[in-house]
This record gives structure tokens, C-alpha cells and sequence, in this order.
């Protein structure tokens, strides 16, 4: 018999209410910054905060429907896939966000950087 | 054969279009009676409106004379109420006793008004307007000068509006809910048809709740929820119908809302039949004529004994019967999700056209101000026909078809030179193309500013542009209409100011549902869009959205390439002193930063981190410096040269104007950034003339120049006009900001609004009259008091927590 081992490493950002809705703050990490956004429906997302353009941070930008648009030259990522919306083109990881308690949990896999396109594009490809 | 006994109760128009469908198909089949309240033939109720209008007088409405009933042979008892039904000895009642067999029944009872238990409502002089007694009794109470309220904005409440107005009485229209005939209409509509009728002296009261009628035994006043009483000599309530359904009920018919009939219009009782507003049908329930029209023909169909017809409901149309107001709107005209919306515009002349359709149907139209169309969208609608081929020429009508397309390509490169085009104008193929090519023209106004083609009736504007796109080839592209905000509304930036304005909204959720929105919460093309209307149109009223502001302006700061922040205080009129450069040198040097002198003559302090902002801006504050707005759609700096007070050749103290120019007019929120200027000779220094408003000292006074802008295009500023005081150009520049800030559209550089109103309208608008100038001048000090916000102070002494500026912390590793 084999044990499955989670790797998923949650980390705590503190509580829903400290970031406005719809409305984005930057969280350091382990990983580096991660954005981590709350849209005007009260979902929350978290994404590398590294636009995949100029490297702008995403968690400055202007939060509007499940969508971010970047501060520096406005690319926008869809929040859910973690992919720029056409006709511009890139992506960004994505991470798993919970909330429990009142309080935003992100989890954070060892490897993330193809999770937003499942690992069927060119950059896991390559990899 | 023996006739059967048939018996009509309700002399209106559905029932007895019903006989008229009846005698057609089977005229020997029944002996037929009609039972009718009022003591007329048939009339046509629909026109009630242009009778109280004068308009038409009461006989041209009698669909039915008298004679009519005896050619055919048909009993009618005018003046009689039947009160009950006997439905086990199939006979009818009527009030007076009188008894009638019947073998089969007809009810077409109609509706009755809505009326209000509200106090007074017994009052002489309330009324509804249903009947023609009704209309006589307005006409007797109606005369020039006296005033009557009319209850319901609503299709008959205008309607009755506009006949009294007609009758020269002075009219108020108190509609409960937030715009007109909210039924038929969508906001823009609403709106112009608003206009409409404040242009023929009608008065609207919006969102207006009646509370009662006040009177001894006359009606005098109409109380409204606010308290505000209204002075009425005639108040008409016309707030819906509802299906008269009392005898039906009492006779053990079943009902609902109305006499519920399947879709051979038979009521629960076999025998009994029922037509008009009194039936109610697949839930529905009438209060147009087409409908009743068709049910007419079906149940008349039933009655002859073929029993083929059946009833199904259609899209309904609505048309608003006020001479000059030309207003259809029919189907599902709202829009909505799935449903994709054309529109066409044109305020100047007081158009709207909105197109709904859904999955390549035409599933709702609404036009204002051009109705010609309105036969063939309803036939496109009720058939369901595919529009995918029709829909580049859709809004414009059927008549545009032949001449657009390919097939109007080849028709005009085929057509011959001497074949008129337009002919208002006598405007032939041939000098057109000559035109064109001599002349070197582009667009369809080019085309009629030098031809005139087209110009006068536009039935033959689709030519024309076909001459023109075969003429020019590649190089011809259809002139640009005028474009929504952004994807997520129809609307453009005007209609949704206008809105703001009008419906005195004060929040972006508020605008996007009365403009009913497509996205949940907008786009960063339209949130800041309306947060900047919002802002500038009710100053102090309306709450910025910090989350709805573009990025820097949302921070207080430039955000650079590397995501930290340069920042810029205020050096009044680029004017600083030891103090000053002493604190930004030594915040240089904690941060261990350059200072870049900008090109608006002030000092930048780039490379600070998003979490240092706070500190370096209590620092600043702290020694009376205040933010520069260099990230913000505002006021920026004042440039300005050192004036007389240094210079040889300075005629006037330019560093003076400038500080006082700047000390007035910084904080103030413009639709794009706005930069100012003051130079103290023609040698202009401050280079004032590629300002959005440069002022220039002569010898005299100053030159007031507006409209500059040096960028990715340069233009320099037009001159306003020159004046002799400092206060004179002070007040001037408020008025021009003001207007700019009133009817710019957001992110149009004061350059480009110019250049779309023209300059004699921004003169007109600013120095043809002294009063409105001054008007506009203190709309801008009001929202002066609002702007003039230090947001670094704001928020180094608010006590919120500092969600903007801090990082989020990982509190600890979570299980």
C-alpha cells in the first residue's frame, strides 16, 4: 500500500477583510510575492505578482469583474486560468486559496509554475 | 335552419370586432344581441386621446353606428349593465330586469381603470380616462390656464396629459416610478421622451408618490409623499387597468387576474366565450388593440363552427399617440444576458434606435424620433426571420437595403455618370466621382459638405457611400459612429453624464444599474469613466471610489517600471526656497535617492518604495508641502516665469499670477491631466501657449490662451480673448476649467475637446455672457471646497488601516 503525501503547504494572509473587495495586496513569500486578489463577488485569487509583460507588480492593479489589469501597461490576467486575456498573450501561476474562519489560506505547491495552463502548454513543454 | 342564440356582453371594440369576424365567416349562424353600459355604438377608445386633444371630434371615432346593428340584424341594447348569468338556464341579466336566452356567450367586459384608495379620490374633478364620458366631463372642466395633475407617466397618462396641454391648461405628469413609461421604454428613450414633453410645457415630476386629493367637493390640490401639494383644478388617474372580471366571477366563471380562456378564447364554461382586456391567457392579461384584434378573429372563428383558429400570444408594440412625438417600441426591448443590443443616436435630432436581438432574431425594437420602420422590424420579429444578412444595414431600414450591400457595389460601378444620385439637389454619379478625386475627399461629410449630395432628405446616403468606398477603393472606411464608454454598456460618454446629471446618481453601482450595465462591476475603461462624472457632477455628494481610480491616482503617486514611486510636491508656481529643498534633500539622502527637476518646474523624488510613501509624505507635510497631483487627471503645476519683478523685459508679475493660480486652482479633478501656465512677456518663457490655459502678460493685461498640448502631438493654444486684472483671468480660467470639466469626456485633453466643439462655442460659452461665465466660475469654487484635499495628509493623519501602502504578512505556516 502506498501513502499518497499532500505537499501542499498552506500559509495564512491574514484575514478576508484586509484587502478591500474588489481590491488586490501583495503577499510575500517562500515563493516570492504573490498577489492575491478579492473580486467584487467576494471570490479571492492568488497569482505570481509578476506581470508576464514587464514584470509589473499585479497586486497594484485595478481589480474588475474575475479580472486584474496590470498598473504598468495594463495587460489584464483572467484570475481563474492565471492567462493573459487576448489579444495579448502569457500567463502567470496560480495558486489554491481557501478561506476558513474568516481567514485567507493560500496554498503553495513545490511546483507551480504550469499550474494555470494544466500543464498542456509550450512552458511545461519545455521544462 | 333555426339560428342559435348569441349574446355579446360589452359593446367595445374587441367583442364587437369579434361580429364583425363572425358575420364574415358564418352571417346566417346566430341571432345575435349585444349588451353594452355606456349609451353609444362602438367607438374607438384607442382615440379618446385626440378627441380630448382636439384633434378629432368624437364622431370620426364611432366605429359602429346604429345602422350598422340593424343592417345586420343585431339587437343592441346600449345603456344596459348585465348583472348576472344564469349559466343553467343560459340566460343574461340585465340591471333594469331585462332577461335574455342565449346558446352561446361572449364577454368581452373589458378593464377598468386603476384607481387609488387614496383620500379625496371621490373628489369632483378626479377621474380616470377610460370612456368618452370621462373625456367630456375633462373638456368641461378644462380651460385655458387652469391646471390639472395627471397620475401615471404611463402610455394613456401622457396621452391625457398631452390633450389637456393641448387645451391650453397647464399640465404636471407625477409618475411614481424614475422614468416614463417604464414598461415601453429603456433609459435614453425615457429620457428624450422626457425632454419631448418639458419642450411642449408639459412639467414631470419623477419618483413621485400621490398621497391624496385635497378639495372641499371639487378637487383643488394633488398631495404628494414629499409634501409638496400641487395645485389642481382636474387630476386624471391613469396608473394601469385591470380585466373586468365582476360578472364573470359572480357567475361561477373561473378567473384570475382576468377570465381565464384557453386558446380557442373559451372560458371554463364551454358555451361561454370571452375576448378583450377581460381575458386573461397563458397568464397573460391585454392592454393593447392588436392582441384583442386577434383574438377576435379567433374566437369568431370558433363561434362560425370551424374550430381551427387558435390564439398565441405575439410580441407586443406600443405606439405613443402625441402629434409630433413619434415613439414605437415593441418585444423584449430591455436587452439582457444572451441578447445583443443596436444602437443608433442621434441627440441633435432626436433620434434612438435600439435593436435587440438574440441568437440572429430581431427580439425587440425601440425607436424614438424615426418610427418609418416599425412595420418591418415588427414583421422580422413576429416571424422570427434570420437577420444575419440584414444586420449591417439593420438600424437604418428597409429602405437602405438595395443600395448597400455588394449587389449596391456592383449597381454603382455599373451606373452610368449621368444618373442623379441626389435628388434634393440634382447631384449626378458623375460629379460626385469628380468631386472626389478633384478634391481629394476621404468621407461621406466630406462628400456633402462639397456636393451637397445626400445632404437634404439622406435617402440617398447609402449610394453616396457606395460611390464613394468604389471610387476611393482600399482607402475608404465608413465614418465612425459615436461610440460607447466602453464594452460593458451601449452607452456613450454623453448619454452617461446626461444620466448622472438628470437622475441625479451619485454612485458608480447606482449609474451601472440605471444604465443597466453589462458587467457586474465595469472595466478599467469605464470604472474611472464614472467615478470622474460622478466626482465632477455632484461635488461633495458623490463619494470617490478609491478602487475605481487608475492606479497612481488611486496611490497618490507614479508608480516606475521597477514598482517603486516617484514623488512630487507642490512648488507653487515653480517657486521653492531653502526650507523646501532643505527637507527634500535630506529624504534624497535617508533614501538614498536622486531629485529630478520634471518638466512642470518642480522636484521629484523617484525610487521610493510603496511602503515608505506615508513616511515621506508625513515628512513633507510636516514642513507645509503639499502633493503636486503629478499622478493624477487634475490640476498639475502652474509653470510660470520670473516675471517683472526679476526680468528686464517682464511686463506683468507672472510669478505672482502664477503662485496665486496655482494656490486657487490645485486639487481640482479634470477629465485628463490639466497644466497651466504664466508667462510675463510674448516672449513666453513659461511657454504658456502649449497649455491646456496659458496666460501671457502684455503691456495691457493678459492674453488668455486655451487648448495647448505638447506631447505625442503638439498644438498650440487658441487665443480666448485679454483681459486687464489678475481677478479677470482668474475668474476666466475657472469658467474655462469648469466648462472643460462639465462637458469633457474623461481622458479628452482640453486640446482635443476644443477641437470637437469648436472654438466659437467655447468663446460663446465663456465670454458672450458675463453672468453665465461667472455661473460657471462658481460652479468650480463650489467643488473647490470639496477638492482641495491634500490626499498625502489625508492619509499620513488618517487612522484607517494601511491596507494600501502594507504588504500582507504570512502569519504563520497554516495546518
Amino acid at each position: 500500500m502506498t501513502t499518497i503525501r499532500n505537499e501542499m503547504q498552506w500559509i495564512d494572509a491574514g484575514p478576508l477583510e484586509a484587502i478591500p473587495s474588489p481590491g488586490a495586496r501583495r503577499l510575500p513569500s517562500a515563493h516570492g510575492d504573490i498577489a492575491v486578489v478579492r473580486t467584487g463577488s467576494g471570490a479571492v485569487y492568488a497569482i505570481d505578482d509578476r506581470c508576464p509583460h514587464k514584470g509589473g507588480p499585479l497586486s497594484q492593479g485595478m481589480v474588475f469583474g474575475e479580472r486584474v489589469q496590470c498598473p504598468l501597461h495594463g495587460l489584464v490576467i483572467d484570475l481563474p486560468t492565471g492567462f493573459a486575456v487576448g489579444p495579448d498573450t502569457g500567463a502567470v501561476s496560480t495558486y489554491p486559496v481557501r478561506v476558513a474562519d474568516g481567514r485567507i489560506l493560500v496554498g503553495l505547491l513545490p511546483q507551480t509554475a504550469s499550474a494555470a495552463c494544466g500543464g498542456g502548454c509550450a512552458c511545461a513543454q519545455a521544462a | 335552419m333555426k339560428k342559435e342564440k348569441l349574446i355579446l356582453v360589452g359593446n367595445g371594440m374587441a367583442g364587437v370586432r369579434a361580429i364583425e369576424e363572425l358575420l364574415a365567416l358564418a352571417p346566417d349562424k346566430y341571432e345575435i344581441t349585444v349588451f353594452g353600459e355606456e349609451p353609444h355604438g362602438n367607438y374607438n377608445r384607442i382615440l379618446l386621446s385626440h378627441v380630448l386633444s382636439g384633434e378629432k371630434p368624437f364622431a370620426d371615432t364611432v366605429l359602429n353606428d346604429r345602422a350598422w346593428y340593424e343592417k345586420h340584424g343585431i339587437r343592441l341594447e346600449s345603456g344596459r349593465k348585465v348583472v348576472a348569468i344564469n349559466r343553467a338556464r343560459r340566460q343574461v341579466i340585465a340591471a333594469d330586469g331585462t332577461i335574455a336566452d342565449y346558446d352561446k356567450l361572449l364577454l368581452a367586459t373589458g378593464a377598468r381603470p386603476t384607481m387609488m384608495p387614496l383620500p379625496g379620490s371621490h373628489l369632483f374633478g378626479v377621474m380616470s380616462f377610460r370612456n368618452i364620458a370621462e373625456v367630456e366631463t375633462m373638456l368641461d372642466l378644462a380651460r385655458p390656464g387652469r391646471r390639472a395633475v395627471v397620475v401615471g407617466g404611463g402610455l394613456l397618462g401622457l396621452e391625457a396629459a398631452y390633450g389637456l396641454k393641448q387645451r391650453g391648461m397647464q399640465v404636471t405628469v407625477v409618475h411614481l416610478m424614475d422614468k416614463l413609461m417604464e414598461r415601453q421604454l429603456d433609459a435614453p428613450a425615457a429620457a428624450l421622451l422626457k425632454r419631448s414633453l418639458e419642450e411642449r410645457g408639459i412639467a414631470v415630476e419623477l419618483g413621485a408618490e400621490t398621497q391624496g386629493f385635497v378639495g372641499g367637493k371639487q378637487v383643488e390640490a394633488v398631495r404628494l409623499r414629499d409634501g409638496r401639494t400641487l395645485p389642481a383644478d382636474l387630476a386624471v388617474v391613469a396608473i394601469g387597468i385591470r380585466p373586468n372580471v365582476e360578472l364573470a366571477q359572480q357567475s361561477g366563471i373561473h378567473c384570475q387576474r382576468g377570465i381565464v380562456v384557453n386558446g380557442s378564447m373559451q372560458t371554463y364554461d364551454p358555451r361561454i366565450y370571452a375576448v378583450g382586456e377581460c381575458v386573461e391567457h397563458a397568464g397573460n392579461t391585454y392592454g393593447l388593440v392588436a392582441p384583442l384584434f386577434k383574438q377576435a378573429k379567433v374566437v369568431a372563428n370558433h363561434l362560425a363552427g370551424l374550430g381551427h383558429a387558435r390564439y398565441e400570444d405575439q410580441p407586443l408594440a406600443t405606439k405613443l399617440k402625441i402629434t409630433g412625438i413619434d415613439l414605437y417600441s415593441a418585444g423584449h426591448f430591455g436587452g439582457g444576458d444572451g441578447y445583443e443590443e443596436l444602437v443608433m443616436e442621434d441627440p441633435g435630432r432626436g433620434v434612438y434606435k435600439k435593436l435587440v436581438i438574440r441568437d440572429n432574431r430581431l427580439a425587440g425594437a425601440l425607436l424614438y424620433g424615426d418610427t418609418t420602420n416599425e412595420t418591418w422590424y415588427y414583421d422580422l420579429m413576429r416571424d422570427g426571420s434570420d437577420i444575419s444578412e440584414l444586420r449591417p444595414n439593420l438600424l437604418h431600414g428597409h429602405g437602405h437595403l438595395g443600395d448597400a450591400g455588394h449587389s449596391g457595389a456592383v449597381a454603382v460601378a455599373s451606373m452610368p455618370d449621368e444618373t442623379e444620385v441626389c435628388g434634393c439637389n440634382g447631384i449626378t454619379k458623375g460629379m460626385i466621382v469628380k468631386a472626389i478625386t478633384d478634391k481629394g475627399l476621404f468621407t461621406l461629410e466630406e462628400v456633402r459638405s462639397h456636393t451637397k449630395a445626400s445632404a437634404s432628405c439622406g435617402s440617398c446616403t447609402g449610394k453616396v457611400e457606395q460611390i464613394l468606398a468604389f471610387t476611393l477603393g482600399g482607402d475608404y472606411s465608413p465614418a465612425p459612429q459615436e461610440k460607447p464608454l466602453c464594452g460593458c454598456t451601449e452607452h456613450t460618454h454623453a448619454e452617461v453624464r446626461n444620466a448622472i446629471r438628470e437622475q441625479h446618481l451619485t454612485t458608480i453601482p447606482e449609474t451601472m444599474r440605471f444604465l443597466e450595465w453589462k458587467t457586474p462591476d465595469g472595466c478599467p475603461k469605464c470604472r474611472p469613466a464614472l467615478n470622474y462624472y460622478l466626482i465632477s457632477t455632484w461635488p461633495g455628494e458623490a463619494k470617490d471610489d478609491p478602487q475605481s481610480r487608475v492606479h497612481n491616482e488611486r496611490v497618490h503617486a507614479n508608480i516606475q517600471n521597477d514598482g517603486s514611486y516617484s514623488v512630487v510636491p507642490r512648488t507653487w508656481g515653480g517657486l521653492t526656497n531653502a526650507k523646501e529643498l532643505r527637507v527634500i534633500a535630506d529624504l534624497a539622502e535617508k533614501y538614498n535617492v536622486p531629485v529630478k527637476v520634471t518638466g512642470g518646474q518642480r522636484l521629484a523624488i523617484p525610487f521610493i518604495k510603496k511602503e515608505d510613501l506615508p513616511k515621506v509624505w508625513a515628512t513633507l507635510n510636516d514642513n507645509d508641502m503639499l502633493s503636486g497631483f503629478a499622478y493624477g487627471k487634475a490640476v498639475r503645476s502652474v509653470k510660470s516665469c520670473v516675471g517683472k519683478g526679476l526680468c528686464r523685459f517682464g511686463t506683468q508679475d507672472s510669478l505672482g499670477l502664477g503662485v496665486a493660480v496655482e494656490k486657487k486652482f490645485w486639487g481640482a479633478w479634470t477629465p485628463h491631466k490639466f497644466k497651466m501656465g504664466v508667462s510675463g512677456c510674448p516672449r513666453n518663457c513659461a511657454e504658456a501657449t502649449i497649455k491646456d490655459f496659458g496666460i501671457v502678460g502684455v503691456d495691457s493685461g493678459w492674453e488668455l490662451h486655451v487648448g495647448g498640448t505638447c506631447g505625442v502631438r503638439v498644438r498650440a493654444t487658441d487665443l480666448l480673448c485679454k483681459v486687464a486684472t489678475d481677478d479677470e483671468a482668474i475668474e476666466h480660467a475657472a469658467a474655462f476649467l469648469q466648462l472643460y470639466r462639465e462637458e469633457g469626456w474623461y481622458l479628452e485633453r482640453s486640446s482635443a475637446w476644443i477641437e470637437r466643439v469648436g472654438m466659437p462655442y467655447v468663446k460663446k460659452r465663456i465670454l458672450d455672457d458675463g453672468a453665465a461665465r461667472q455661473a460657471l466660475a462658481e460652479r468650480f469654487w463650489h467643488a473647490q471646497q470639496f477638492a482641495q484635499v491634500d490626499p498625502w495628509q489625508d492619509r499620513a493623519k488618517s487612522d484607517r488601516p494601511d491596507y494600501e501602502y502594507a504588504a500582507l504578512e504570512v502569519v504563520e505556516a497554516a495546518a
